[in-house]
């Protein structure tokens, strides 16, 4: 009890320290004493307005779409009871993709700019109802209907990507699809923010019927849980807040996978004790992913979702191996 | 208490279980035998409610199971599938506490006046010393017991138990069948799909058999287990004797087996 919260506390010390961090690091170096500094000087001034503009919209948005995907990371793995499970598995992120891509595709972005996050709401959502009408019969054939729309929407991208009416398009969707969080405003997190929440508030109410679900499908069934209410739940909640975030930063791989190992050494393996710490230690990685995607020199920005995937693979074997020693 | 009044159960074209009624009152611990396929599993699912038949209506207490709010009843009867296993290695005593999941608030932790009945349910289950103890390292029997105090911790009416005895050395099985006869005498209803004769003539006080979906006999245990019903139930030949704790089943290869 106490190991857990005394985990929590530290996460959201480090969580602090990662929003500090991102809020100080860019083009413009600004120390802790500048950025007080320029709140409290009048304004506007130079420091404030790049806080404002475009730093703290960043930091939050980073610390939102961090926290949504090590939740979601959380309750997926406790509802599949599958260690490999992460939110691009039920295919909402694809679907926010295409949505997304398609908004780019047809040149809507460039007259509304954020026609790009609404389309990939409603993307998302789409290919949600798809993987919930098909697969709500059980886990299993609710990870292969997942498997089969993720399928569908990777076809649509390399149709889009064929077709793609020129070739800055096609680099724009490309570029697009590798993940960033450059260059976003207030504007697309209040887009985003108001999904992401219901999400997050869905994804919640799993909580009792995650730990109930340790025991299997009919003991969990017997002990009064609603088991087709818990998989629309959890699915819907993914499809709000993953599909809200994926739509606004574009694909972010292993954040969702990776968090909920790291947090369940600490904490301990009761499902519904994960998910805070989880989405705390999300924002965490997404954070720090953000401020190294600043830090390395390169001469092109290095994209984040690409920086999370470099990352996230090596995590990726250390759990198979993992699993191939511990499991029976 | 529990009236299964003409359950019929149909899958893919196959009746799995024609026309079975029957009356379950509490206090009594009914084992439920039957061949491979009789439909035992199909049945235990239909009375504890997870599974509605194509025809019939399982009453509880009166009114139709159907009709019962799913946690009401999830605080009344307990169900313990075939082969129960936990998924994530969390603690025994956190295993246990999952049985007051229905009794639960949405949200929030665990009230403090539920640390006694899971301390109760423990020391029932002689689980005190492993209360830490991951479950997944767990003996078989360790494993049983613990699940079984996972559904009596909730103080279920009723407790419903998918052969429990699987897999369990001799010990360990009259053990764990003790303890459901003890459940029994405390005024609950037990029902449980066993394999072992023997066992179940010396320790359950009723019988309930299947064949082929058909409920072919339930009744006292003494007056229900014959030579004639094993032969009728499993296709093989036997020899019953004495009754209560001496009661004795034994096959017998017969050659002139059809």
């Amino acid at each position: 009890m106490s190991r857990a919260w005394l985990a929590t506390g530290a996460i959201l010390l480090l969580l602090a320290a990662a929003v500090v961090a991102s809020l100080a690091t860019g083009r413009v170096w600004l120390t802790p004493a500048e950025l007080i500094a320029g709140i409290s000087a009048p304004k506007p001034n130079l420091a404030w307005l790049i806080l404002t503009e475009l730093r703290l919209p960043r930091a939050i948005l980073a610390l939102m779409v961090g926290a949504t995907l090590g939740l979601s990371g959380a309750v997926l793995q406790g509802l599949l009871r599958n260690p490999l499970a992460e939110p691009g598995l039920l295919g909402v992120s694809g679907g926010a993709a295409l949505g997304a891509v398609l908004a780019i595709y047809f040149g809507l972005s460039a007259s509304f700019a954020l026609a790009v996050p609404l389309l990939g709401i409603l993307g998302a959502m789409l290919a949600g109802a798809l993987t919930f009408a098909f697969g709500r019969g059980g886990t299993l054939t609710l990870i292969l209907a997942g498997a089969a729309v993720s399928g569908l929407t990777g076809a649509g991208l390399s149709l889009a990507l064929n077709f793609a009416p020129s070739p800055y398009a096609a680099y724009e969707i490309t570029t697009w699809l590798l993940g960033s969080l450059s260059d976003r405003d207030w504007r697309q997190l209040g887009v985003a923010a108001p999904f992401i929440v219901t999400g997050w508030l869905a994804l919640a109410t799993t909580m009792r019927a995650l730990d109930a679900l340790t025991l299997g499908d009919a003991q969990a069934e017997s002990l009064g849980i609603d088991l087709a209410r818990t998989r629309f739940l959890a699915l819907a909640g993914t499809a709000l807040a993953v599909g809200a975030a994926t739509s606004v930063t574009g694909a972010i791989g292993f954040v969702g996978l990776v968090a909920p190992h790291l947090v369940r050494p600490v904490v301990g393996h009761q499902p519904s004790r994960i998910l805070l710490p989880s989405a705390l230690l999300g924002a965490v990685l997404l954070l720090a992913a953000d401020v190294a995607t600043r830090l390395i020199p390169t001469a092109n920005e290095l994209k984040l979702g690409v920086l999370t995937s470099l990352v996230g693979t090596p995590f990726f074997f250390w759990l198979v191996v993992r699993l191939r020693r511990t499991s029976p | 208490m529990i009236r299964a009044d003409g359950i019929s159960v149909r899958r893919g074209g196959q009746t799995i279980l024609d026309d079975v009624t029957l009356a379950l009152q509490p206090g009594s611990f009914v084992a439920l035998v039957g061949a491979n396929g009789a439909g035992k599993s199909t049945l235990l699912s239909v009375l504890a409610g997870l599974l509605r038949p194509d025809a019939g209506a399982i009453l509880f207490d009166g009114t139709s199971i159907a009709d019962l709010d799913r946690r009401l009843l999830a605080q009344r009867r307990a169900y313990l599938p075939q082969g129960p296993r936990a998924e994530w290695p969390i603690s025994v005593e956190r295993l246990v506490a999952l049985g007051l999941t229905p009794q639960l608030p949405a949200f929030g932790g665990l009230p403090a006046t539920f640390a006694e009945r899971i301390d109760q349910a423990l020391r029932q289950c002689d689980l005190v010393a492993r209360r830490d103890q991951p479950v997944t390292t767990l003996s078989g029997g360790e494993l049983g017991r613990a699940m079984l105090a996972r559904a009596l911790v909730g103080d279920p009416d009723v407790l419903i138990a998918d052969e429990p005895l699987a897999g369990l050395d001799p010990r360990h099985a009259i053990d764990a069948i003790a303890r459901l006869r003890g459940i029994a005498d405390a005024g609950k209803l037990v029902i449980a799909s066993i394999h072992d004769l023997t066992l179940a003539a010396r320790h359950a006080t009723h019988l309930a058999a299947l064949r082929d979906g058909r409920l072919v006999a339930f009744g006292p245990m003494a007056a229900t287990l014959t030579a004639a019903l094993v032969r009728e139930v499993f296709d093989v030949a036997a020899c019953v004797s004495g009754s209560g704790a001496s009661a004795y089943v034994d096959f017998v290869a017969s050659p002139d087996q059809d």
